[in-house]
């Protein structure tokens, strides 16, 4: 039972404070994602976790156990860095056995660890290499094994794949989810790119500016974002937000007017709108149909991106807005052609001015869904 | 098609003017640096098989041999060697070993760091003539020596440090004066440490002593090996610092070879003699160069 519990911690660098009270509970065996845009303190709050940044204000407790002054080696944690950060002198089998030899290991059980990390990671052939004889996917490997080896209570993660090519980023990607549902041990994983957070983790925690701005299952947070930016930041292409007003308000429902004359009436708790307040409407790009819906908005086709599956279409809409359409990859449709597109009211988000979602009146069904269910074992 | 051709057309003109032959610009240093390593060379070999004396201008003609069979007889050859390695390898030690403790004690932050640091070059740019002198009559001389002075409060008898540890005391006076090439050097290597290296072996639990000896010293390798190479090619020809305090003595006690060419040849004036050691300290330097520009290029490639 490892879980990691912060509790209002606090960084200042002199009179700038970076991180300013977090508050988060990591289970045991949870794969929790840090993700947010570059300099959000993302790596700041890994940093201190780990216990390579000192803790301002607040508790860390690690397994139950208060851990703020205790040094890195001390706190059970390993942690695989951006750069990999081997020991460049060192070959492949020295860097692994490195933290062992500082315990004072026994020869043969270092040995004995080393090679099983090797095993399980497929480095056994590039024991003897040093780091400057392996191929970036390799390094990261071989810094994965040094973590390992120390069988940590806690695995930290700060960006691992950010210098690896597309198709390395992919097959990593599903190797440390395997390593996870392998090992059982609690993971925290950051990163700027939410396709890694969707895909990887069980909780992701969304953090700008220093603040947590949600923290959720993937699901939850794309179909229930507590507000603008988180809306914005999950999914991909981003969100559509269209400026507008509140036509009517029923129980458990709010009407918005459309640009063009239309509406939509999106199944979302009110929280004592008036009729004619202004509202944003949020609508994902996949959400957006061809034709159909329970709303209509009309446009014009300004760019046209084929990805062969699906097609992206910017419009053009009253207003002088950009909407972003995922339509299907077969559609003929041509910049400069008139569309017309759908919206149907479940999938629309309504934003306050204060940025606020509105809380929708019926919770997503896989909005609680466990990754861990998504790997086999 | 014609696009094609034409490419190839404009494409060859171009190469051959990216193919000039540059070499010939090259020769005028070239030939300046050869006629001034050749000529000296040249008249040292010459000089070295000749009998040439300037007391004895009546000494003349072809010697052979002879003075390298003079010199090779010689003890103070041997002596001279001997004095030559003791105080290249003495130095190297001490300014490796110093440049390296104040490169990780300065690479640290804290207050005045950049004072520090200029403290430390500082004797960098003291002429060795100079730096000399200050450390035989303010700091080494018996009487009006802050040693001695610092001794006669504890009671102690002043010290004759050139009388009695003459070669100590040049050692001494050589290494403070390399002491900050090797800080510079191994501090600019130590600042390219990356980071993270050093946060990953705290995670592994490395504490300060481990640090050193397992990420900074490795990681400071080639920077010592390129220290100790240009320094040994300075170090082997140190004169001013003796021709300064001890004048090679007493005795031969800090008779190097340098000096040994100088005394044999500019105060016995035998220049004859003087030659044929100019030739041995020659072909040692050679063979030192070579050795080391070996041992230091096979580490700096696999580094
Ligand atoms: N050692 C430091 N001294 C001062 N400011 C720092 C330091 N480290 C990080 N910061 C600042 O803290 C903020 C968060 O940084 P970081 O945690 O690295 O962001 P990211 O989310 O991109 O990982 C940034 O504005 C950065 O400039
Ligand atoms: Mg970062």
């Amino acid at each position: 039972m490892v879980d990691v519990v912060l509790q209002n911690i606090k960084k200042a660098f002199g009179d700038v404070e970076v991180i300013k009270g977090v508050d988060l509970h990591i289970e045991d065996r949870e794969f929790a994602v840090f993700v947010g845009p570059s300099g959000c303190g993302k790596s700041t709050l890994l940093r201190m976790i780990a216990g390579l940044e000192s803790i301002s204000d607040g508790d860390l407790m690690i397994d139950g156990q208060r851990v703020n002054d205790l040094s890195p080696a001390e706190r059970g944690i390993a942690m695989v860095f951006q750069t990999y950060a081997l020991y460049p002198h060192m070959t492949v089998r020295d860097n692994m056995g490195f933290s062992l030899r500082l315990a004072k290991l026994p020869k043969a059980e270092i040995e004995r660890k080393v090679n099983e990390a090797a095993r399980i990671l497929k480095l056994e052939p590039l024991l003897d290499r040093k780091p400057k004889a392996l191929s970036g996917g390799q390094r990261q490997r071989v810094a994965i094994g040094r973590a390992i080896v120390r069988n940590p209570k806690v695995f930290l993660f700060d960006e691992p794949l950010s210098n690896l090519d597309a198709a390395l980023r992919v097959q990593m990607r599903i190797e440390i989810a395997r390593m996870h549902s392998d090992f059982d041990a609690t993971m925290i994983y950051v990163t700027h790119d939410q396709v890694e957070a969707m895909t990887m983790a069980n909780k992701i925690v969304v953090l700008q500016g220093g603040v947590i701005e949600q923290v959720g299952s993937p699901l939850e947070l794309y179909h229930h974002p507590r507000n603008r930016f988180v809306a914005g930041f999950i999914g991909s292409p981003t969100m559509n937000f269209i400026d507008t007003q509140v036509q009517n308000v029923q129980a458990e429902s709010v009407t918005v007017s459309l640009p063009g004359g239309g509406s939509v009436t999106a199944p979302v708790k009110d929280r004592g709108l008036k009729v004619g307040d202004k509202i944003t409407l949020g609508v994902r790009p996949e959400h957006l149909l061809e034709s159909g819906g329970d709303g209509q908005i009309q446009g014009k086709v300004l760019v046209v991106e084929r990805l062969g599956g699906a097609t992206y279409i910017y419009a053009q809409i009253e207003g002088n807005q950009t909407l972003t359409a995922e339509i299907d990859g077969n559609s003929p449709v041509k910049v400069n052609d008139a569309v017309t597109l759908g919206l149907s009211g479940a999938t629309c988000h309504l934003f306050t001015t204060d940025g606020l979602a509105l809380e929708q009146a019926a919770r997503h069904p896989l909005a609680a869904i466990d990754r861990g269910h998504s790997v086999a074992h | 098609m014609t696009t094609l051709a034409n490419q190839q057309m404009t494409a060859k003109p171009a190469k051959n003017t990216r193919e000039i032959d540059t070499r010939p610009l090259l020769w005028p240093s070239v030939i300046v640096l050869f006629l001034w390593m050749i000529v000296p060379l040249a008249m040292t070999l010459y000089f070295s098989v000749i009998r040439y004396n300037l007391l004895n201008p009546m000494l003349t003609g072809f010697a052979g041999l002879e003075n390298y069979t003079f010199l090779f007889e010689d003890p103070a050859l041997w002596t001279s060697l001997w004095n030559t390695l003791v105080l290249v390898g003495s130095v190297l030690i001490i300014t490796v070993v110093f440049g390296t403790l104040f490169a990780v004690l300065y690479n640290a932050e804290f207050h005045g760091r950049g004072v520090a640091r200029l403290l430390v070059i500082a004797p960098f740019f003291v002429m060795p003539t100079v730096s000399a002198l200050v450390w035989k009559n303010m700091l080494m001389h018996p009487v009006n020596g802050l040693f001695a002075w610092l001794q006669s409060l504890v009671g102690m008898e002043p010290t004759d440090w050139f009388t009695n540890y003459p070669m100590l005391s040049v050692i001494v006076i050589v290494s403070w004066q390399w002491v900050p090439f090797a800080f510079l050097i191994l501090l600019t290597a130590i600042q390219s440490l990356d980071q993270e290296q050093k946060e990953a072996a705290r995670i592994d639990g490395a504490g300060p002593v481990d640090m050193f000896f397992h990420i900074v010293l490795p990681h400071l390798n080639r920077a010592i090996s390129v220290v100790i190479m240009i320094e040994t090619i300075f170090l082997l020809t140190i004169f001013a610092e003796i021709y300064v305090t001890t004048s090679g003595g007493p005795g031969t006690a800090t008779t190097n070879l340098a000096w040994l060419i100088y005394s044999v040849g500019l105060l016995q004036f035998d220049v004859g003699y003087a030659s044929a050691g100019g030739v041995i300290a020659v072909v040692l330097a050679n063979i030192v160069a070579i050795f080391l520009v070996r041992t230091v290029s096979r580490n700096l490639q696999q580094g």
